[in-house]
Order: structure tokens, then sequence, then C-alpha cells
């Protein structure tokens, strides 16, 4: 068998960064009408590393495939991953429903069989429930290695090895791992390209596929988690203005600062 | 949650790192469901090159004899209306350079005093006495204004209007909002973006510029093809008068067909004839749903035929056409340095299209046909489109840091002009015809004095405007613009101002656009309200 890279990529619809998520009336979660919605950043990033590393080893790749598990508006999303690169692209519809990353995870896996991927490259998290787990649940539950955070990927394509600069705390690890392989990806790895009018036209002819939760049987996607309540942080009290420095002191003083 | 500690990275990995002053701005970014909210602060100056007094830079300009010198008894009426902190004077190691200096350092005034009251009867008094005793006065907003209106040009007080910055009243029924003139534009907008509501318009300088600092310049701006002009949309003003009496039309209603419409002389005053400091103006609501594409194409004429395609196909939801020209975006590559243009290859001319509108599917739809059509056609070449806010917003930097990119070579000379829209980009290259006729201009020989001319401007609304970025101000590229680029404008019938207004740098040449008739009429009423001439001499007419 010559050697290939089909990459899975996949994509959440999350509310938009830029956007100040609100809670809503019944304090049981956020607010989501009327707010915009898009791909999440970080998932974004890791379309645009598939993309790169097609670029870079033209003939290695063979596909690149994006899945989002999300509410039928999730297609959206997709579209833009074919957009910006994808090649073929799958919707797993779950209405309202949140999946848990166990439950998202297991459907990756399958995912991953399904489509005989052998890289795949995801967010490090999403940025709504900032869990950090999918990616390292998916590369358990495969029994692949991992390279999570990577801040730079590099595929030897006569290994069949991936070296990746992962960001740590205070500086930079690189890890090596043969393929297949789990990556997540951090904020410097790469700076995502725009969507161009005709790369727009032509992701509509692009396939989409349909499944549903029921296309996953094995998977028990009930939550295991129940969210008691739900709170905006508490708003800081406003500064003072002090008039010397003896009037600070006696501020501090007061509140046993010192 | 990590998606405030997210924000901080994103924005420095280089995705939207443009600039230290929008990156401050966008963490000011108002919490709002949609829009652009991420605007470059308008930094104190633009340039690093220090000016020349306007007294020496133009010494055909002479100081009024009539006028009073600031006297130590002015002092202390002064400080008998007003506390410490509404007055600022210039001491030995403060030249009070912020409220002297314009915005582009291009003129700098003399003035030895500043005040700043918080109150309409203050400016009242303050004006009442001014007037008797002959001290001049320049009203002064967020000074951001373009043609040197907003500073002294010798020894006139600095009204600012700074403290005066109360939101007044907002009725969530009709969208009336009524404020002080001080009150920034963009906090106008993010108060009213709670509401759901927004500001009629919208321009780069709204992290600094005034509501009625925009009022008073009767600016244009980015949503006038949408929300139309400022003469429509203020239903009332508050505003002192020369000899201190308040016009106040705070409380008119939309329809008021009782005798002369007042409020309307005072749009594009420049602070001539009266101080605004309360402004009553009509908000649409907001729209849920923006749409950001960045084209590029072939030709001025294609500017213009994907214009017309773009009114025909989008219509209502059409809310902002924006033109740049290659030489705007090669300056603006320069000064972002690391960010990517949306474009991978050049063209000669690009477009930025916005829409707003209710309804983000129906909007997509409408988009999506038009684009498609454009391109099949061949009129687009190439263009990217916005997938979320980030990316929309950074669209817009391509063409908000147009200005600021403009001039940090050294200075800029603007001009911002009205055209027929077949003739807008013909100024553009006669200006640069004639610059390297004269052999001022070069991109790479630093020993020219002009580094390029470049056109961009708001192609819905007519309008051009011609920057002439330059390595230093100097008298023989001056000499080379004007009144060339009047006596063009005049020629194609056009208006030498179509929103920056007239103040220093273009009061001479209003005669290029406005008729005797009218000048006489200006004039008279000029000296009606403001017999002594006080209010910002040497300026508008
Ligand atoms: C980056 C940038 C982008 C810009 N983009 C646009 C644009 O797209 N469209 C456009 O039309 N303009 C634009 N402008 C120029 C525009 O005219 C000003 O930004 C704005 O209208 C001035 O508001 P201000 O509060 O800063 O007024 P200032 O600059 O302080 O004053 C401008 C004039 O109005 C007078 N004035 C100010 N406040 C009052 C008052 N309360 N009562 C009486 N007179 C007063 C001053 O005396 C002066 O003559 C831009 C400027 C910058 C720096």
């Amino acid at each position: 068998m010559s050697k290939s890279l089909r990459i899975l990529v996949p994509v959440k619809r999350v509310i938009d960064y830029a956007i100040k998520p609100r809670i809503n009336k019944a304090g049981t979660g956020v607010e989501k009408t009327g707010v915009k919605f898009s791909m999440n950043p970080f998932d974004d990033i890791a379309v645009e590393e598939a993309v790169r590393i097609r670029e870079k080893h033209k003939k290695l790749v063979e596909n690149i495939h994006a899945v989002s598990i999300g509410p039928l508006k999730a297609q959206d999303i997709l579209r833009t991953a074919l957009a910006k690169g994808a090649d073929t692209c799958s919707h797993v519809d779950v209405k309202e429903a949140e999946l848990e990353p166990l439950a998202v995870a297991k459907i990756l896996k399958e995912m991953v069989a399904k489509q005989n991927a052998n890289l795949v490259i995801l967010g490090k998290q999403s940025i709504d429930d900032d869990c950090n787990n999918t990616g390292q649940m998916l590369a358990g539950l495969l029994n692949w290695p991992q390279a999570t955070f990577a801040a730079k990927v590099e595929i030897d394509e006569a290994n069949m090895t991936a070296r990746v600069t992962r960001e740590i705390d205070g500086g930079e690890e690189t890890v090596s791992a043969p393929l297949p392989l789990v990556v997540t990806t951090d904020l410097r790895l790469n700076q995502p390209r725009y969507a161009t009018l005709p790369n727009l036209m032509k992701a509509k002819k692009k396939p989409l596929e349909k499944l549903s939760l029921s296309d996953f049987s094995k998977v028990d996607a009930e939550p295991r988690l129940k969210v008691m309540k739900v709170e905006e942080p508490p708003t800081r009290s406003a500064g003072i203005k002090v008039g010397s420095v003896d009037e600070l002191i006696e501020k501090l003083k007061e509140v046993k600062a010192i | 949650m990590l998606r405030s500690t997210v924000r901080k990275p994103l924005q420095l990995a280089s995705r939207v790192k443009l600039s230290t002053a929008s990156w401050s701005a966008s963490r000011r970014a108002v919490p709002l469901q949609a829009g652009r909210v991420w605007w470059p602060k308008v930094q104190e100056y633009s340039t690093k090159i220090q000016p020349k007094l306007t007294a020496e830079s133009y010494p055909d300009v002479h100081r009024f004899s009539g006028f009073k010198k600031l006297a130590d008894e002015d002092l202390s009426f002064f400080r008998s209306i007003l506390s410490d902190s509404e007055i600022l004077q210039a001491k030995a190691d403060e030249d009070l350079a912020l409220f002297n200096e314009d915005w582009m350092r291009k003129y700098k005034g003399q003035s030895q005093l500043v005040l700043r009251p918080k109150s309409v009867n203050q400016v009242s008094q303050i004006l009442k006495y001014c007037n008797e005793q002959k001290l001049a006065v320049v009203p002064q907003g967020g000074n951001t204004g373009l043609v040197g209106g907003s500073v002294p040009v010798f020894d006139e007080i600095v009204l600012s209007l700074t403290q005066l910055n109360k939101i007044r009243d907002f009725d969530p029924v009709s969208g009336i909002l009524k404020c002080d003139a001080g009150v920034i534009l963009e906090n106008a907008d993010s108060f009213l973006a709670e509401h759901g509501y927004i500001f009629p318009m919208d321009l780069g300088a709204k992290g600094s510029c005034h509501v009625g600092g925009i009022v008073a310049t009767n600016a244009g701006g980015l949503r006038l093809l949408r929300y139309g002009s400022l003469h429509g949309t203020v239903l009332g003003l508050e505003v002192v008068l020369p000899n201190g009496e308040i016009l106040d039309s705070m409380n008119a209603l939309r329809k008021d067909n009782t005798g002369y419409d007042l409020k309307q002389m005072f749009i594009g005053s420049e602070g001539t004839i009266g101080v605004i400091t309360g402004v009553s103006i009509l908000t649409p609501p907001r729209p849920k749903a923006f749409n950001v594409s960045f084209l590029g194409v072939e030709s001025y004429e294609a500017v213009q035929k994907t214009f017309v395609q773009a009114k025909q196909e989008l219509s209502e939801i059409l809310s902002a056409f924006e033109f740049m020209d290659l030489n705007s975006q090669r300056l603006t590559k320069e000064h972002l340095k690391d960010v990517p243009h949306p474009l991978e290859e050049e063209y000669p001319f690009y477009i930025l299209i916005e829409t707003s509108g209710s309804n983000k599917e129906h909007d997509d739809v409408k988009l999506e046909t038009f684009l498609e059509k454009a391109m099949e056609d061949g009129t687009v070449l190439d263009g990217v489109v916005a997938q979320d806010e980030t990316e929309l917003r950074n669209l817009w930097q391509w063409r908000e840091m147009i200005p600021e990119s403009s001039q940090a070579g050294g200075g800029v000379y603007k001009y911002d002009v009205s055209l027929p829209l077949k003739d807008l980009y013909s100024l553009v290259e006669a200006a640069n015809a004639k610059l390297t006729e004269k052999g001022l201009l070069s991109v790479e020989d630093t020993s020219k004095p002009v580094i390029s001319a470049i056109g961009y401007g708001h192609v819905g609304d007519g309008n051009l405007h011609l920057n002439v970025a330059v390595r230093e101000y100097s008298k023989d590229v001056e000499k080379a613009l004007e009144p060339f680029v009047y006596e063009h404008v005049s020629s194609k019938n056009g208006s030498i101002s179509a929103e920056h207004g007239l103040g220093f740098q273009k009061k001479n040449y209003i005669g290029y656009s406005k008729n005797d008739q009218e000048i006489k009429m200006i004039k008279q009423l000029k000296n009606l309200y403001d017999p002594n001439a006080i209010l910002n001499p040497y300026k508008y007419v």
C-alpha cells in the first residue's frame, strides 16, 4: 500500500468568539437565541493545518474530511471548512442535544474507522465549555499517541512520523510520534486563511454526508453530568481614589490588607 | 471561562494584531450581538514629526488686532464660574499640545487656556463673557477633525466639550437619543447597543470624536449610504450662541413644520456661530446580521459596475460600499506588517461590501447570489467572505487603517471631495500625474517628499478621499496640489469638501463649491449671530 494521509478534522459550532455570552433568564445556560455562531477558533486552526499539510505534501494527503456533531445549523460551519480546503464532510445531527466530550470522542472514534483516517487534527478545546478533553479521550479510545497543544506540526513522509512542537508552561517541548496520531491545536499553530469566493462556490458542490445519532448505536450519548446552575462571575466593585499616601495606608489598614 | 483568556492570545497570535492602538480598542469592544465593534482607537497623533506653529507656516494669516489678549482679570472670572479641574493653563512644562495640535499634526496653535465646563450654564456664561471682552474662542470636541478647524490658530481660548458627556435620555419605543455634545461616539453607540439600537453614523475616529463634533462638522462616515445624513437624523439641538443665549430644540418632534428649521444651520457650522451642547437624534434598530465581503477588481469601471449590481441585488441590506486603490492597500500592508492581506494576488482596485439586516439566512442567500453572478460575469476577479466576527472585523481594518497608514511615513495631505461617480477616480490619476511631472513623488527614493498618492472612499456617496502620503510637509507639495485639486473638482462640478468641512485648510477655497450669493448669505448669518467674530476665527469663510 502506498503511503497516504487521510486527515479527519472535527469542527464545532460555538457562539462566535467575539461575542460576549450572556446567561439566560432561567439561569440554566447561555442565551442562544439571536446570537451569532461560528466555527470554534481552534478548529479553524485545525482545518488550516490540515490544508497546509496537504500544500506541503501534495501527493501524500489523500483526503481531508471534516466532521461536525451538532444541530442542523452546524452544516454552515462545515461549508466553511469545505471552502477553506476540506474535501468532504459529515454532519452528525444530534438536534439540540449537547454531547459531553466522552460521547463526542466515541462518535469520533467511529468516524475515524469509517474514514480510515490516520491523522486527527482537532482544537485543543472549544470556547463554549472549555473542556479540553475530547482530543485526549479520543487518543485513549483509539489507543493512538497524542500530541496536544501543537504550535508546529511537521510530517516526515519517509518514516510516516510527526514532529510536534507543543506549547507548555514557560517554553516549548518537541515530541515525535509515529502515525496514526491525534493532534490538538493551539493558537500559535497558524493563521487561518479567508474563504475565497471561488472556493465558497466550489464548496457548495462538495459532498456532505448526513448522519444522526442512530448511526452510532454503540455510543451512549446520555449526559453523565448535570448542570446545577450557571452564574455570571461576580462583578468587581469600583475602585476608589485616595488623596494621599497616608490615606492609602489608612484605607489598606481598614480592610486589613496591611 | 477560557473565552476571556482565549481572546488575548488569539489576537496576539496576529490574526488581528494590527497595532497596539487597535488592540486596546478591541478590549473595550462593546458586548453587542452583531456588527463591527472593533475600532482603532485614534491615537493622539498619527505621526511623530513635531508640527510647526500655524502662525509660522502661514505667515500671511495675521492675528486679528481687535481680539483681547488673555489677562489676569479674565482668569479670575473663569475661576469664579469653573472649578480647578475645569481649567487647564499653559505652564513652562505644559504647552497644552493635546489641545493645540490637530490629529494630523499639521497645525499648531498657541492657546494658553483650555476651559472644560461640565454644564450648559457654564458654557453660556463663558461665551457671554468672551463676547463682551472680545476674547476669541475655539470650540473643541474630540479634536479628530481633519481640516485644522478644531485647534486655535493663535491664542484663542479652547472651549473643550469633553466634560459635558452625559446621556440625557433614551426612548426605546421611538429610538430617540438625547445626549450632551461631549459624549464620545463609540460610547453613544455602545449605550444604544444595549437597547438594540445603533447610532446612525460611524467613522474611524469613533473612539475619540464627540457626538457634538460630528454634528458640528456634519460628518458623513460609513453608514451614510444606509441611514442618510445628519441633516435628516438629527431631530433637535441645544446650542449656546456667542452672546450666551441658549437655543433649545431638544424636544423637537420627528415631524414639525412650524417656522424655519434653525437646527440645520448648526449642522456643519464647524463651531463658527454657536457651541452645540446637546443633541437629539433618531436612531434605527440595530441590524442583527452583518456580512462583509472584500473583493478585487480590474479597473475603476469594474468598481462602478459592481456598485450598480450590488444596489440591484442587495438593495435594502447594502450598508457600505467602499473602494480602495492598489496603492492604498500597499501602504496599509506596509503599516500592518505581519498581517496577511485578505487577497493573495494584487488587483488595481478593491471593494469592501457590508450588508446588514434582520435575518442572516436571507442576507446570506442574497449576498451569495450577487457575488456568484459578479464572479461569473468576470466583474469581480477574486474575493473573500468573512466567516466569523473576527474575520469580519479584520476585513474592515483594510479599509479603516488606510488613514493611519497613509500618515505613518511622516504626514499626509488629505482631500475629501464629492465628484460625479464616473469622474471620481480621475482626481487621483491627475494628482499622481502632476506630482510625478513635478518630480516630487517616489515610493523608493526617500529624497522625494511624496511617498504615494492614494484614493479610496465611499463610492456609495460619490465621495473620494485623495490622500497624498508624504515624508514631510512641504510648501512644494502644497503648491503642486492647491488649488490644482480644487480646480479639478470644480471643473467636474464636484464639491471640494464632501464631509470633512472647510476649517482652516479650505477656508480660501469655498468659492470652488459655493456661489457668490451663497457665500454672501453665509457671511450675513455669521455677522448676525457672531458680530464680534469671536467663534472659531480665521476659518470657514
Ligand atoms: C481616523 C479618522 C477617520 C475619519 N473618518 C471620517 C469619515 O469617514 N467621515 C467624515 O465625515 N469624517 C471623518 N473624519 C473626520 C471627522 O470630521 C471627525 O472625526 C469628526 O467629525 C470630528 O469630531 P470631533 O468631536 O473630534 O470634533 P473636533 O475635531 O474637535 O472639531 C471639529 C470641528 O467642529 C467644531 N466643534 C466640535 N465640537 C463642537 C461643538 N460641540 N459645538 C460647536 N462646534 C464644535 C470645532 O470647532 C471644529 O471646527 C475622520 C477623522 C479621523 C481622525
